[in-house]
């Protein structure tokens, strides 16, 4: 008991002695706020002594026109009574006599001819009824002199009267009202008749209380509910597809791999020609590829001329594409749609004495496609070659699988597949634990002679993939729209997890 | 990639009961499995093996992946016949220059069978013919046919012909305005002088390539039991494959094969090809030790043969290029599955692109100061970009666009200032202060005309002013102990307060500004919050530290 009493804070302090009032009159005796004495009743609640119960009712209130005719009584009261006086009155007249504007005037109309007190005659309203039908006081107005009131317990023709007050304007107000009950149990009466209660206890330390040992030697402090929730602070943070990214970074570097940068604006020459992707290869349409029109010189006539060879006769016994290869189509400037190309040129100025190499590149690529939960224009893929005259099949799914472990995919397959610019290729799926299927993570393979031959030389094995890396991440961040990644909802990046694998 | 369909219960009943197992050896075949139900297996095909595209093709090929039926297929060829002749006119040169025939007896149709052959077509159309652009496939009853025949071109308005899928005649230009099929392809023919077409001996029009079959003689039907094929269009070599393709599924379903004389020459002639193969790259190549019988029995399980270095491969493979073709076909029959990884032990030292690890720094400095890192798209819409940073789209000139996008995005970014503002834009509901930053890359022209890509820094603070921004800026620089300047704008940027916005200096270069963005700016971006903003290009930074 004693260690509730020490947890108090000052607000339940003040409003112990007045838990048996109801909410109104603890507020005015502790001089606290509605607020404040509802948190702190739920604090005292947290701490078993009190039980609250609430529910929620419908109060039926005076609304501001029906403040006004409480006073100057209904408009179909006021033409009543100036009536009653007439008998016969013009429209214009009673209106005016009467004192109400045109929408009163016409709601007491309809509300008098209802209740058959009047007609109407040539223009002229005519009173039908006899005093005591006059004065007699209407449903509605009874019911007006007992509001407020809760919505239950209406008699029928209670009912009845809110229903009419109802369509009309501003005259009653329902509102939804939290009624609060609180009940004290043993110990509560126990701590509110405690004497401990007027005990002095320390708040918040201040650096006056730290001035002199002697304000805080041998006082306790008020103990706090350490299990009650602060409010939510943020941090600056790095956005999460970068971190990631920033993440698979770390991997390549640790395994010895070395990072290639580059342009998002390549020639088709660097883009297509040198992976030896044909020229009528339908990635090359514009339904597929962001084109701009402009076209860049590739001042390298001996590399050309080797590409040029690969397609039309092929390079080392390889029958090439057969087909008149176009140079001017080759100077055609695109949006990178692959970071292949990055590994194309990192090839192409390598020397042989620079060998083994392995070189990564983490970054962004583009393809003409329309936006919706699962495409974009935009996509980051992973690459990395491996360029020694030792490499083999075998190296590059241990590459590949090393990858995907520290991406957190333990269990990884591969199937057969096809790209323009590897022999053998392959596919890469990684088993999704949880979710049970294969995730489809993207594409690899050895370059053909027809791609190595003319960049490098000579031909070695070139080891290459170029994985897509949103999938990963989009599986990591539980985020089901690609479009999300890129959304910049500032709540969201404040909330996001930070990027955790090992 | 193609989808092919297949009949579940003709595959089950051929192949093989579709289990887990079945299932994963298509997968290791290199088809995956893209659907399965009660009626049907859909199956991705790879766009180098077009002989795949068909249920008859398929089977061949997977019956021998799976070690029963291996080794080189072929079919018997049988010389022409009499009259089994086309007659190639000169006309056709300028148009649609070549053309391959054969002609198939001895058929049995189905309904299943027709619909694999014209789904054949099809696919082979939209594949290696490029949507009918490099080859079109023409496929004919023969009993209604006279022969010879022959492939001319003809002035539009005197073809005229009931075009399948219609009731009446037209002309040339008429299939090509009103027919589905023609308004589908015109473009294939636009601006020629002449159309071509097949006639036979009659002087009856059998088609007009690339667009339509005729209604009398080019519709294939159950009772049909003999057909004559053609393939016309720019590349020989690739229209003998195409032809080869198809009459070995002819072949396959059991057709008998005749030659046809055309333009001189004979054709299908579905020649094997032979090249040799080294046994060591073989093994060095996939990391494995195989003996030359071992090889040889993997080729055979892919449709080749070997004998003494030599691989022999039927003619409708047309992706064999060079050895390293057998040498992924070799794996594949070795099963992709059955691969150890290794992962070898050369020593190479990783090294982290050095702008990356600068910008990495500058974010770090700028969390610090509970900024939060944002990332937009590198394209971008014209509106943003322009109209609602109140810049005149017209006097731009130094902008990259797109050819084609298919969304609005088709602008090449030019800042980053625009991308927060449109941030806060979307942020108006969320909890103040913002405080966002984005490194990144931007594109533009240069005086010479040459485009630029260049990394950039933006910083921007809402509720924001311009001390707020510059005190960011300060303490920036101060951590990467570099010394800059800040010099009021003599010009100030369309997007702000004059009087508030300076150019930011570091050794005697403007490398960016700073300011507070003007209310009418906010208003177009319907921002409730003063907002101040700076960005900085970052390669003069990145030489610093290089």
């Amino acid at each position: 008991m004693e260690k509730i009493i020490e947890s108090l804070s000052p607000n339940e302090r003040k409003i112990l002695p007045y838990l048996e009032d109801n909410l109104i009159d603890i507020c005015k005796k502790s001089n606290l706020d509605k607020v404040a004495v509802l948190r702190a009743l739920e604090y005292l609640q947290n701490k078993k002594l009190i039980e609250i119960e609430s529910e929620k009712k419908k109060i039926i209130n005076i609304g501001l026109n029906g403040a006004l005719y409480k006073k100057k009584g209904l408009p179909e009261r006021r033409l009543l009574s100036v009536l009653d006086q007439r008998r016969i009155l013009s429209l214009n007249e009673a209106q005016k006599e009467a004192e109400l504007n045109d929408d009163e005037f016409k709601v007491s109309i309809g509300v008098l001819k209802k209740k058959a007190l009047i007609d109407l005659k040539n223009g002229k309203i005519v009173l039908n009824s006899n005093k005591e039908e006059i004065t007699k006081k209407s449903l509605e107005e009874i019911f007006l002199d007992t509001l407020p009131r809760e919505m239950e317990n209406l008699k029928p023709e209670e009912n009845f009267a809110l229903n009419e007050l109802k369509k009309r304007r501003g005259i009653i107000e329902i509102e939804e009202e939290k009624k609060i009950a609180i009940k004290i149990n043993e110990l509560g009466k126990k701590i509110m008749n405690s004497k401990e209660l007027s005990k002095d206890l320390i708040e918040q330390i201040t650096p006056d209380l730290l001035k002199s040992e002697k304000n805080w030697k041998g006082k306790k402090f008020r103990r706090y509910d350490v299990s009650f929730s602060v409010p939510k602070i943020y941090g600056g943070k790095r956005h999460f597809v970068n971190s990631s990214i920033d993440y698979a970074r770390k991997i390549w570097t640790e395994m010895g791999f070395e990072e290639m940068k580059g342009n998002y604006i390549q020639s088709s020459f660097w883009n297509f020609d040198s992976l030896f992707t044909a020229q009528d290869h339908p990635v090359r349409e514009m339904q597929d590829t962001f084109f701009i029109d402009r076209k860049i010189e590739n001042s390298n006539k001996k590399l050309i001329e080797e590409i040029k060879k690969a397609h039309e006769k092929g390079v080392d016994k390889s029958k090439g594409w057969k087909y008149e290869w176009n140079l001017e189509l080759s100077k055609k400037l695109c949006l990178r749609t692959h970071t292949t190309v990055l590994s194309a040129q990192t090839l192409s100025n390598l020397k042989k004495e620079d060998l083994p190499k392995k070189f990564f590149a983490i970054g962004k690529c583009f393809r003409n496609e329309t936006v919706d939960w699962s495409h974009g224009f935009e996509f980051n893929q992973t690459e990395g070659i491996v360029i020694d005259k030792n490499a083999t099949f075998q190296h590059l799914i241990g590459y590949l699988k090393e990858f995907y472990k520290k991406m957190g995919f333990d269990n990884i397959r591969i199937r057969p597949a096809y790209f323009p610019y590897t022999e053998p290729s392959l596919e890469i799926d990684a088993w999704h634990s949880e979710k049970k299927v294969w995730l489809e993570l993207g594409g690899a393979g050895i370059f053909r002679p027809e791609v190595v031959i003319p960049l490098f030389g000579e031909y070695i094995p070139v080891l290459a993939w170029g994985p897509g890396f949103d999938r990963i991440l989009m599986d990591y961040y539980q985020i089901k729209d690609l479009r999300e990644l890129y959304k910049n909802n500032i709540s969201q990046l404040r909330e996001i997890k930070t990027w955790m694998k090992n | 990639m193609a989808s092919v369909k297949f009949d579940r219960k003709i595959f089950e009943k051929e192949i093989g009961k579709l289990n887990e197992e079945l299932k994963n050896k298509i997968a290791l075949f290199g088809t995956t499995i893209e659907s399965l139900n009660e009626k049907e297996i859909e199956l991705d095909v790879t766009p180098n093996r077009p002989d795949l595209l068909s249920y008859h093709g398929f089977r061949r090929s997977f019956l021998s992946f799976l070690g029963k039926k291996t080794g080189l297929k072929s079919y018997a060829l049988n010389k022409p016949e009499k009259n089994y002749e086309i007659i190639v006119s000169s006309s056709v040169k300028e148009v649609r220059p070549y053309t391959v025939c054969a002609i198939v007896k001895n058929l049995e149709f189905d309904d299943n069978k027709i619909k694999e052959i014209i789904d054949l077509q099809e696919k082979i159309h939209a594949t290696l013919g490029r949507k009918r652009k490099k080859l079109a496939i023409g496929i004919y009853p023969l009993d209604k046919i006279n022969l010879p025949i022959t492939y001319e071109a003809r002035e539009p308005d005197k073809i005229k012909f009931i075009p399948l899928e219609s009731d009446k005649e037209m002309s040339g230009l008429q299939i090509l305005q009103n027919h589905e099929s023609g308004k589908a392809y015109s473009h294939l023919l636009a601006g020629k002088i002449k159309f071509p077409v097949f006639i036979d001996k009659e002087n009856k029009i059998l088609s007009m390539p690339p667009i339509i079959n005729s209604e009398e003689t080019g519709r294939v039907t159950s009772k049909t039991k003999e057909v004559f094929i053609e393939c016309s269009g720019f590349d020989l070599n690739l229209l003998e494959k195409c032809l080869d393709i198809i009459v070995s599924i002819f072949g396959e379903m059991g057709g008998k094969i005749y030659q046809m004389k055309v333009g001189g020459k004979v054709y299908p002639n579905m020649k094997i090809d032979e090249n040799p193969i080294s046994l060591e790259r073989v093994n060095k190549l996939l990391g494995l030790n195989l003996k030359e019988k071992e090889i040889k029995d993997l080729l055979e399980k892919m449709g080749h043969s070997y004998e003494k270095g030599i691989v022999k491969t039927p003619s409708w493979r047309t992706d064999i290029l060079h050895e390293v073709d057998f040498i992924e076909d070799i794996a594949i029959a070795y099963g992709y599955d059955k691969f150890e990884y290794k992962i070898p032990e050369i020593s190479t030292i990783g090294k982290e692109n050095s702008e990356e690890i600068i910008k990495r720094k500058i974010s770090e400095i700028l969390i610090g100061l509970k900024l939060i890192e944002t990332s937009n798209y590198h394209l971008t819409k014209k509106e943003d970009q322009f109209v609602k940073m109140g810049i005149n789209e017209k006097q731009e000139k130094n902008f990259l666009e797109v050819e084609n996008s298919k969304t609005e995005f088709n602008l090449l970014r030019k800042d980053l200032t625009h991308y927060l503002l449109k941030i806060f834009s979307e942020n108006i509901d969320n909890e103040y202060p913002q405080k966002i930053f984005e490194i990144g890359r931007i594109f533009k022209l240069n005086s010479q005309e040459n485009i630029e890509e260049i990394e950039k820094l933006s910083i921007g603070c809402a509720p924001g002013n311009f001390t707020e921004v510059k005190q960011i800026l300060d303490y920036l620089f101060k951590n990467l102990g570099l010394e800059i300047n800040v010099k009021e704008q003599e010009k100030a940027e369309s997007f702000f307060i004059e009087g508030r916005c300076a150019n930011i200096i570091f050794e005697n270069k403007i490398i960016g500004y700073l300011g507070e963005i003007h209310p009418k700016i906010l208003r177009n971006w319907k921002i409730k919050m003063p907002v101040s903003l700076l960005e900085i290009d970052l390669s003069e930074i990145f030489k610093k530290f290089n």
